[in-house]
């Protein structure tokens, strides 16, 4: 019970005089987490919509796919993105083996396709004659997707926090391809790890803590989303 | 408009962050594939930047167990390796893989368990004798069983001893670093077999106690191995010598001797560059 | 403005759904100007009609022209889409203002703030909504819904309107106040329209001309009154609403009419027909006068059937009564001369009509 206690103690005290290092691991972590959510976005949305509004043979099972996707187990994504980043590596030339940027990369293969998943089903959930109103009004096909995207943006937007929060939340794959190095690609989760393991219990609560207060933020926001939504 | 403009930003936080990441200059880049006790410990910590600041490299530790150290080192994805598993050094060394294996520094392993010490092994002189009476006793061990350098180290201890503890109940492997494997021992109250600094740096939330040390077979030494370039051309020699001539250099030793000692009263690491291993623990 | 401009033309429109063809259409043009209604049960192909006119549905045969001007060749789809506009069933809103609603068309076309707002403004007033401008399209009502849907759809100014039912599924005080204000609006705007429906007496209220559809074919096109009064099919008939059907067998002619023989029952009726042929006899439930008074002979009607009726249905300001006459008959009451009859169910009547109110449908004809 000290234990916990002096830990909490210890971990606010970190907090509140902004300790560099916690602050510098809880930036990196928004920072790489924030620009792999950002990336699959772009990959996911886009992708995710074209899906939603073609038709073609295999949509089923490409739909399938998508959907385990979004179950992705962090620790296979990062041995399969160490393995292609390996220097004997396909990807060995890129030389991005334990730096932010690989771990950007296995953070958007995991992001990726949560947010396909989630826009696949928000753009499929519209009213199926949205799309032609749409066209009816004059729109190009890109006005179209634009404007059924924009229709679907609660969904959506509820994606970006789901793939947003997966990562951030993610050990696995981070400590693989990054190597916890410290003040390079050191994040809040692999930190915590390692802080538990040297025994330096203050630190990895005062992680901890932080790690939950972001997941906090994530899902308040993320029940505003779904309360506005329901309320109309 | 004013509602889409909400999504900005909510974007722009992950946009910034884009911009900022730093592009690493790959040839200053060096790989060091470690151990968890030389991390967990801290010394790197410590030692890093002074040698980062000093030659303008940027080593990123990867801290791993001896075994995965090597097994990086033998496909050419590390350029350095400081790693505690002798015979597998020479091993790796005879292969080919390695160059300019140089000893560093040691300190020892030492027998830890609770205090009530049910097995009775307290002030035993022989680490095999003591694993003996664990066995016999049917007491909780706690293995590493991760192939790192004190997981070789435990493993040659209980073929001294003639017993096969593999599948045993009171035999248990946690596949996690010396720091977490020492708080699972903590936990159930069993025996392991540690490295003396990463006992020392966890000592305080532990409640494990030294029962058995000072055994020759218990000695835990460091060596620094550069991989071999002419295998992996990828790797960063020039790199991977000046971080290995940093280690045996006077100013290394020197940290590594004084290391620890302000806060647990002794050293942890014994700085042993140019001499040799067989003269150590006499 | 009496001289008349083709401004749609269609030729041999059809489109084919896994080997079932679901629109057949040879040949149809509109005029600018001209209200034609689509009528037809659901599935007829009403819709398919309409969204391949708008060319919303692909790939199908034929060509259509725009003013003399072939789509996709002389003028691009998009060009062409421009000058429509569509109201389908459902309000379909965007998730937005109304005000933004409406004015979505007009920004999609890039028009200036200042002119989206000005012809925002003019629409939303026309269709009575502008308090509901601010309001998100999320809380409308039904009926506000689709009035913005349709404010949505004039603020473009089309030069051809299409309608899907974009009545069906509002409840019948809404239903009949919005059909009463796009009448006046479509009468000031003149603006071309085709509108699909399945309710006859929209139709007859609206349109210049009405098209009966079935099976992805135009069954019968013309006046509303000339299609309702004179059915060219059996199926015209069944759905435009005249009530009664009969078959009958031609027992003897008399110079411009005959006289059927129906379940025993001889009815004259005005038209021509063979010997022996069977022909349908439609009777329109208004054409059919009931009385209670046994002789009264001050009536041109020349068949007078002796009844009792079945079942009294009420339609608002008329009641609708099934008798049977030795052959079904439907007959319209108004509810004054139901009470001043005391007709209830059951009771026996006197029924007539007249030999010319009788529409004969020789079969096979269509």
């Amino acid at each position: 019970m000290d234990l916990i206690l002096d830990g909490i103690k210890k971990a606010f005290w970190l907090l509140i005089t902004f300790d560099p290092d916690v602050m510098g691991i809880t930036l990196l972590s928004l920072q790489i987490s924030g620009t792999a959510t950002l990336v699959s976005l772009l990959i996911g949305i886009s992708t995710g919509t074209a899906i939603a509004l073609s038709q073609f043979p295999g949509k089923r099972f490409i739909v399938s796919l998508v959907n385990t996707g979004m179950g992705l187990p962090p620790v296979v994504v990062g041995l399969f993105v160490t393995i292609f980043l390996w220097r004997s590596g396909p990807l060995g030339f890129l030389g991005i083996l334990y730096t932010p940027t690989a771990m950007i990369l296995a953070q958007t293969v995991i992001a990726t396709p949560i947010v396909m998943g989630i826009s696949l089903a928000a753009i499929q959930h519209l009213p199926p004659k949205l799309k032609l109103q749409i066209l009816a009004l004059g729109a190009t096909r890109l006005q179209m997707v634009w404007i059924l995207i924009k229709e679907a943006k609660l969904p959506l937007l509820a994606g970006v926090m789901a793939g947003f929060g997966g990562v951030i939340s993610e050990v696995g794959a981070s400590i693989m391809v990054g190597g916890n190095i410290k003040g390079y690609s050191r994040v809040l989760t692999t930190a915590t790890v390692m802080e538990t393991s040297r025994g330096n219990f203050d630190i990895a609560i005062a992680l901890g803590i932080i790690l939950l207060l972001l997941a906090y933020f994530i899902n308040l926001i993320l029940t505003q989303i779904q309360q506005r939504e329901r309320s109309r | 408009m004013k509602k889409y403009s909400f999504i900005w930003l909510i974007c722009l936080p992950f946009i910034i962050p884009f911009l900022l990441i730093p592009a690493g200059a790959q040839q200053k880049n060096i790989i060091l594939a470690t151990t968890t006790s030389t991390q967990d410990s801290g010394l790197l910590d410590v030692l890093i930047p002074i040698f980062e600041k000093k030659t303008g490299y940027f080593v990123k530790t990867i801290a791993v167990g001896s075994g995965q150290a090597m097994a990086m080192g033998q496909k050419g994805e590390a350029d350095v390796l400081l790693v505690h598993s002798p015979d597998a050094e020479k091993k790796f060394i005879a292969e080919g893989h390695g160059i300019n294996r140089r000893l560093i520094m040691h300190n020892d392993y030492i027998i830890v368990g609770p205090s009530n010490d049910p097995s009775k092994i307290k002030g035993l002189k022989s680490s095999s004798e003591a694993f003996k009476k664990i066995s016999s006793e049917k007491t909780l061990f706690m293995s590493r069983g991760d192939n790192s350098g004190t997981n070789s180290k435990e493993k040659a201890i209980w073929k001294i001893a003639g017993i096969n503890p593999e599948g045993e109940k009171w035999y248990q492997q946690t596949g996690l670093g010396m720091g977490q494997t020492l708080n699972v021992a903590a936990e159930k109250k069993g025996y392991t077999l540690t490295d003396r600094g990463t006992y020392l740096a966890l000592k305080k939330n532990l409640g494990l106690d030294i029962l058995v040390a000072g055994d020759a077979i218990l000695l835990n030494i460091y060596h620094v191995i550069e991989v071999n370039p002419n295998k992996w051309p990828k790797v960063n020699a020039a790199g991977a010598k000046a971080f290995a001539d940093f280690m045996v250099s006077r100013e290394a030793q020197e940290v590594i001797k004084t290391f620890g000692v302000d806060k647990f009263g002794s050293p942890l690491f014994f700085p042993d560059a140019g001499k040799k291993e067989e003269e150590l623990g006499k | 403005m009496n001289q008349s401009i083709t401004i749609l033309e269609a030729k041999n429109l059809k489109v084919k759904r896994g080997g079932a063809t679901l629109l057949n259409i040879p040949s149809l043009s509109i005029e600018k100007g001209e209200i034609l209604a689509l009528i037809g049960p659901n599935g007829a192909g009403k819709t398919t009609f309409l969204q391949t006119l708008s060319y919303l549905l692909k790939p199908f045969q034929g060509e259509i022209f725009f003013r003399g001007k072939k789509v996709e060749t002389n003028i691009s789809v998009l060009e062409y889409r421009r000058k429509l506009a569509m109201v389908f069933q459902e309000p379909l809103l965007f998730d937005t203002t109304v005000f933004n609603n409406v004015a979505s068309g007009l920004k999609i076309r890039g028009m200036k703030r200042k002119e989206i707002a000005d012809r925002v403004m003019e629409q939303l007033e026309r269709f009575g909504i502008s308090h509901l401008s601010r309001r998100s399209a999320k809380t409308l009502s039904g009926g506000e819904a689709q009035r913005a849907s349709l404010a949505r759809a004039f603020a473009l100014q089309p030069e051809i309107l299409l309608l899907d039912e974009p009545f069906a599924s509002l409840d019948p005080p809404t239903h009949e106040s919005l059909i009463e204000d796009l009448e006046h609006i479509l009468y000031r705007t003149r603006t071309t329209t085709i509108f699909a429906t399945h309710d006859r007496l929209e139709a007859l209220s609206l349109s210049d001309r009405v098209a009966v559809m079935n099976h992805g074919m135009i069954q019968q096109m013309g006046p509303p009154e000339e299609v309702m009064n004179y059915p060219a099919t059996e199926f015209v008939a069944s759905f435009v609403g005249v009530e009664t059907i009969l078959p009958g067998k031609v027992i003897k002619r008399n110079g411009g009419s005959f006289i059927a023989s129906v379940e025993g029952k001889e009815i004259e009726a005005v038209g021509e027909a063979h010997l022996g042929e069977t022909v349908l006899l439609c009777i329109r439930p208004e054409n059919v006068t009931l009385s209670t008074q046994p002789h009264r002979e001050a009536t041109s009607a020349r068949n007078l059937f002796v009844g009792r009726i079945l079942k009294i249905v009420p339609l608002g300001p008329y009641q609708k009564a099934h008798l049977d006459c030795g052959f079904p008959l439907v007959a319209y009451v108004t509810t004054h001369s139901l009470e001043e009859l005391s007709l209830n169910e059951g009771k026996e009547v006197r029924a007539s009509f007249k030999a010319t109110a009788i529409h004969v449908v020789r079969k096979g004809a269509g």
